[in-house]
């Protein structure tokens, strides 16, 4: 009897312990839309940036205008092609309604993606998308506002084919600024667009 | 009647669907290589990513070891993950091949990444890719490029999506 107790006082320690760690890794790995599309939660705040045509602009450049953000990197080959091109297809679907929306592709390596580099880049995609780079500092600062998390992963072997881990969201602002809402960046033109006619008429009205 | 109509036709342009298929092997090897294509990469992209079905016909694994180009400097396979909100490409030194299985390289999942491309890949162009495996040994490819962003190598784009709608209903 005295046994089968402290087996079960065991079985019951055990089980504790694994629910507080179960709850831990909860909490810690929770991914953060579920908080975010909650509200207006603080996501977005002041940036200054630099376009690719060498023009400062900050946060409030773009005031009166929905902000579409993808974070993203030129050296990425497969998602970040794949955001821009969904980007893109979604700009064309919503035809005049397009006008009401400032589509942003700012990089979260500006080491590499210099205006230039970005320039080029963002001639095989719709012209309205903006390329928006700075330095290092001004880049930390946007990603901190935006809760974006980009991390490079530079080996010692290979320090300049590195990729960046980066956010797989485009998160979208309204026209005073404020955080609407995120979708994933895999979603096709046809999805996004959809999405951005709902959040816009759903804040419009 | 007409559900198993349906079903059977669906079968059917399956079947055509693959035997269209631009498939690729050695005559020594039991790995099969189906469906190889690249995006067409934007402007001044230092790399560019090809996709491709491999199929390890054989009793025994395999396994993919690495991979040449002349259209670039280095070839790599990585897989995308989300994970958090985050995507992360990791590097995969080795693709394993287990015997009877069919390893699918498609958009948003694994890539063969060309690194420092010497040339733009221009839609409509093709070029070679060289695949060296443990046991099958070398493998050559012409891979056909589409579009910039392209989820799916050109030709394939009807198909695929009719079968895609037909399992939704």
């Amino acid at each position: 009897m005295k046994t089968r107790t402290r087996r079960l006082t065991i079985i019951a320690l055990v089980a504790a312990a694994g629910a507080i760690a179960l709850a831990e890794a909860w909490f810690v790995a929770t991914p953060y839309p579920k908080v975010v599309t909650s509200g207006t939660a603080a996501i977005g705040g002041p940036f200054t940036l630099v376009t690719t045509d060498g023009k400062t602009v900050s946060d409030e450049t773009y005031r009166g205008k929905w902000l579409l953000i993808y974070f993203g990197y030129t050296f990425c080959p497969d998602a970040c092609p794949t955001a821009l091109t969904n980007m893109s297809a979604a700009l064309e679907k919503l035809g005049p309604n397009a006008s009401e929306l400032q589509p942003l592709f700012i990089t979260v390596d500006p080491q590499r993606d210099t205006p230039v580099v970005m320039t080029d880049y963002l001639k095989s995609f719709d012209s309205r998308i903006v390329g928006l780079t700075g330095n290092q500092a001004q880049i930390d600062g946007v990603l901190k506002a935006y809760r974006v998390y980009a991390e490079a992963q530079k080996s010692e072997v290979d320090n300049a084919d590195y990729p960046v881990s980066h956010s797989a969201y485009l998160y979208l602002m309204d026209p005073q600024g404020r955080f609407a809402n995120v979708i994933q960046s895999s979603e096709g033109g046809e999805e996004i667009a959809a999405w951005l006619r709902k959040q816009m008429t759903h804040r419009n009205g | 009647m007409k559900r198993p109509f349906k079903l059977i036709l669906s079968i059917a342009l399956a079947l055509i669907a693959g035997a269209q298929v631009n498939a690729q092997t050695s005559s020594a090897s039991s790995v099969v290589v189906e469906r190889p294509w690249a995006r067409a990469t934007p402007g001044g992209a230092k790399t560019g990513a090809a996709y491709l079905i491999l199929i390890n016909n054989g009793e025994a694994p395999d396994q993919l070891l690495g991979a040449t180009t002349p259209v670039a400097d280095k070839v790599q396979f990585h897989s995308t993950t989300e994970e958090n909100g985050m995507s992360r490409m990791r590097e995969m030194p080795i693709v394993d091949l287990v015997p009877h299985a069919k390893t699918t390289f498609d958009p948003g999942g694994m890539h063969i990444m060309l690194v420092d491309l010497k040339q733009p890949l221009k839609e409509g162009q093709t070029f070679s890719l060289s695949l060296t495996f443990a046991k099958a040994g070398k493998v050559d490819v012409t891979v056909p490029v589409a579009k910039v962003g392209a989820m799916r190598p050109s030709d394939m784009a009807p198909m695929m999506h009719h079968h895609d709608d037909t399992m939704k209903e």
